[in-house]
Order: C-alpha cells, then structure tokens, then sequence
C-alpha cells in the first residue's frame, strides 16, 4: 500500500508549484501592464506556433534536455567513480570535500564565454562548461557517502566472505546512496538552470527564449521562457527525488 | 592576452569590482536578516520548519536567469532585481545551516542554562548562538561564495559587476576583459571565504586550534 503511493507526493508536488509558478508569473506580469502580459502570455502559449517546428518550445526543450543528459552523464562517468573511488579506500579527503567549494567559486557564465573564445562556435563549449559545473558536487557526495558506511558494517560482509566487490557494491554502495543521490540531484538542478546560457554563445536549448527576447525587450517570450525552464528544474528536482526513494533501500530511509 | 587592456580599463574593472561586492554583500545581509528570524521562529514553533524549508528550497530550485526575469515585470530591468533575486537564492542556505547549528546545541547545555535562570532571550543570545556560530557560518561562507557566482549572470538584465567584463569580452572577441573579470571574480570568492573563516576565528577564541 505503502509502497504504490511513493510517485504520488513527488508527483503531487511537482504539479502544485508548476501551478503556483505559473500564477505568480501571470500575475507578476498581469501586474506589469494591467493585464495585457497576462493576455499576452497565455496567447504565447496558446499560439500553435509555440509547440510545434524549430522555434517551438517541444524542441527547445529536447535540445535543453539533451545538453543536460550529455553533460550529466560525462560527469557521473568522471565523478561517481573519483567520489566512491577516493571514499571506499579512505584516500583524498581534502580534495574531494574542497572541490564543491572551488567548483562553486567558478562563474560557470564566464566560463562558458571563455570556452567559447577558444575553441569557437558549437557544442563543445557549452558541454565542458556544464561538466565542469556536474563533476564537483557528484564527487564531494558520493565521498561523503562512502565515508559514512560504519567500519564495523564493512567488517561484517567482509567477516561473511563478502569480497571486497561483493562488499563495495551490496553492502557499501547502497548505504552511501542517499548522498551519491543527493550529490546528483544537485547537480542536475544546476545544469539545468546553467544550460539557459547555451543560447547566450548561439546554441539552443530553452536559454533561447531568455536571451532573445531580453535581446528584443519582448516581456513575453522572456517570461513564457523562464516559466518553462523552472517547471523543467523543478520536475528534474521531482524525479531525481522521486528516483531516489525507489531505488535506495526501505532500511535506510527513516 | 592584452596587458594594455587593463591597464587603460582599471577604472572600469575597479568600478565594476566594486558593484560586485555591493550586490553581493547586499544579498547575505538581505538573506540573513530575512533567514535567521525565519530559522528562530522554525526552532519556536516547529511546525514552520517544513514549510519554510520547502519554501526556499522551490526558490533555490528555478533557475537564477528563470527567477531574475520572473522579477523584471515588477521591478524592472534594475539593481533592484539582481538584488531581490541574489537574495532569494540565499536563504534555503542560511536557513538550513541556522537550524542546524541551533539543533546542534547540546541538550544538556541548555537545561543548564535554563537551570542558571537565563531567560530564552540570554540563553540564545549567549549560550546557544556562539555554540552553533560554527555551522552557521558554514552557511554563510557557502551563500557568499555562491552569490559571488550568481552576481555575474545578473550582467543579462544589465547589472552584473565583474559579469559585464564577461559580456564585455564576449562581444569584442578579446579573452582580456573575459579572463580579468573570471580571475577577480574567483579571487574575490576565495578571499570573502577565508575572511569570513578569519572572522569565525575572532568570534570564537575557545575553538582556537580546531578545523573551521
């Protein structure tokens, strides 16, 4: 019983604030010129031309998307190994806890300008700027995490006849989950609001909205735009969330 | 590079430094003086925690360009704006560390104090808050960090301090301005950091010798 209803909540949640979201924007922009963004608004999501071809917000958002799974899983494929890596044998500590810091003090705008400047138009800069800005809080987690498995719990399996696999992946790996995860979710919220910036150096993605319409001074396709990528953080948050209390195991959840 | 750059733009770098750390230092003082009493009353009555958490961490959550342009209908393409939205993105950070640090307060520590006859009022002020500084500067230090990343992207709706060097670089293709503004915003980061641990340090005297 319990168990069917997990989607339920996150899922509930999820459509609560995209509703709330959506009513403060409206009202936020029916504020501005009494009522005619709000008009202005809804017929932008409304207009045929907004959900379908090269300007429409579907592939915007599959190009949006894309950006982030590429850069999301270069960053686990470096990450999750260096975090569980440097945590399983105890190694390493002060780089993997002091990463996120240094991560953090990078401006992932400048560097994305700064890719761009050297390697020119395309993918490439967006998708080492995003990377960049995945890698360090998957590994400062996920060390965490394995950290925090109690020795004696690694004893124990070994004491079983657990090889040092055996013990790493069925008893270390699911207890450090929930930070591994944590460390995800974090990232994957910050790739997809930092992905915006694509559009600023000529790519895709849902940015696009943002920068040409502040580029035009078009209020609306601004704000449709930023409503449209904060449902998006908001429902990756959701998922992740929701992804989370499926696969970390029921012991561990208090 | 072009050395020269710098040399005849340094009223512009300093100036542009200078909004820098005004909109930054506005932000964590806006983010406090709206999360600690947030975090006090959460720790009074509980039942504000979750709400208040869930509250802040949604602000955290939409994208900064997202929340930024979201304000612009109210408030324009303003200082006013970046200011609002640095300091929305500050409290799930603030707040959080504050009730941990508070949480953190020994149980025994505060029957004593309430044994001694301290009121609430002097038990927090002088028994619990010193005891959870540590944690709670841990936010700080984390908010001012990440605000001091965030101020650059406020340079799309016109502010941005050193992220107008970004913008500034971008369109005349000239890394100098891009790479000054990068390096002075990270310097700026790391040197805000290890002042406040500094400061940590000065308000604390009895964990001399302790990792911050």
């Amino acid at each position: 019983m319990n168990r069917q209803r997990h989607w339920l909540r996150p899922a509930l949640v999820a459509l609560l604030i995209g509703l709330a979201i959506a009513l403060l924007a409206t009202a936020s922009a029916g504020a501005a010129e009494s009522g005619h963004v709000l008009a202005a608004l809804l017929q932008w999501f409304r207009d045929p031309a907004q959900w379908q071809g090269a300007q429409g917000i579907p592939l915007r958002l599959a190009e949006h998307v894309g950006y982030v799974l590429w850069s999301m899983l270069m960053g686990m494929a470096v990450a999750l190994p260096l975090g569980i890596g440097l945590g399983h044998y105890g190694r390493g500590g002060t780089l993997a806890i002091n990463i996120s810091n240094i991560g953090r003090a990078i401006p992932s705008f400048g560097l994305i300008i700064l890719v761009f400047l050297l390697v020119g138009f395309g993918i490439v800069p967006i998708l080492v700027a995003l990377t960049a800005l995945a890698i360090p809080p998957m590994v400062t987690n996920s060390y965490v995490g394995m950290r925090s498995v109690e020795p004696a719990i690694r004893q124990a399996a070994r004491a079983m006849g657990m090889t040092a696999w055996q013990t790493l992946w069925r008893v270390e790996l699911p207890i450090a989950l929930p930070l591994v995860m944590a460390g995800i979710r974090t990232s994957a919220v910050q790739v997809v609001s930092t992905a915006t910036l694509a559009a600023y150096v000529g790519l895709g993605g849902l940015g696009r909205y943002l920068i040409d319409g502040l580029a035009t001074r078009e209020l609306t396709q601004v704000v449709g735009g930023a409503i449209v990528v904060a449902l998006l953080a908001i429902v990756t948050e959701a998922v992740l969330a929701w992804l989370q209390k499926r696969i970390v195991s029921a012991g561990l959840i208090r | 590079m072009r050395w020269s750059w710098i040399g005849g733009h340094a009223d512009l770098i300093l100036a542009q430094l200078g909004e820098h750390v005004q909109l930054t230092v506005l932000a964590l003082l806006f983010g406090f003086a709206i999360a600690f009493p947030l975090a006090l009353a959460a720790m009074r009555w509980p039942r504000l925690y979750q709400p208040s958490l869930f509250v802040t961490g949604v602000l955290f959550t939409i994208p900064s360009l997202a929340l930024f342009i979201l304000l612009i209908p109210f408030t324009g393409l303003s200082k006013t704006t970046s200011l609002i939205g640095l300091t929305l993105y500050t409290l799930l950070i603030l707040f959080r560390n504050t009730i941990e640090g508070l949480k953190g307060v020994p149980h025994e520590v505060r029957e004593a104090a309430r044994a001694m006859g301290y009121s609430r009022a002097r038990q927090l002020f002088t028994v619990e808050l010193p005891i959870a500084l540590p944690v709670i500067m841990a936010g700080i230090r984390i908010a001012a960090v990440t605000t001091i990343g965030l101020v650059t992207i406020t340079a799309l709706i016109g502010q941005g301090g050193l992220g107008r060097l970004f913008i500034t670089g971008f369109t005349l293709h000239s890394p100098t301005p891009l790479v000054v503004g990068f390096v002075l915003s990270i310097v700026l980061a790391v040197v805000v950091d290890l002042a406040l641990v500094a400061l940590l340090g000065i308000l604390t005297p009895w964990r001399r010798g302790q990792a911050p």
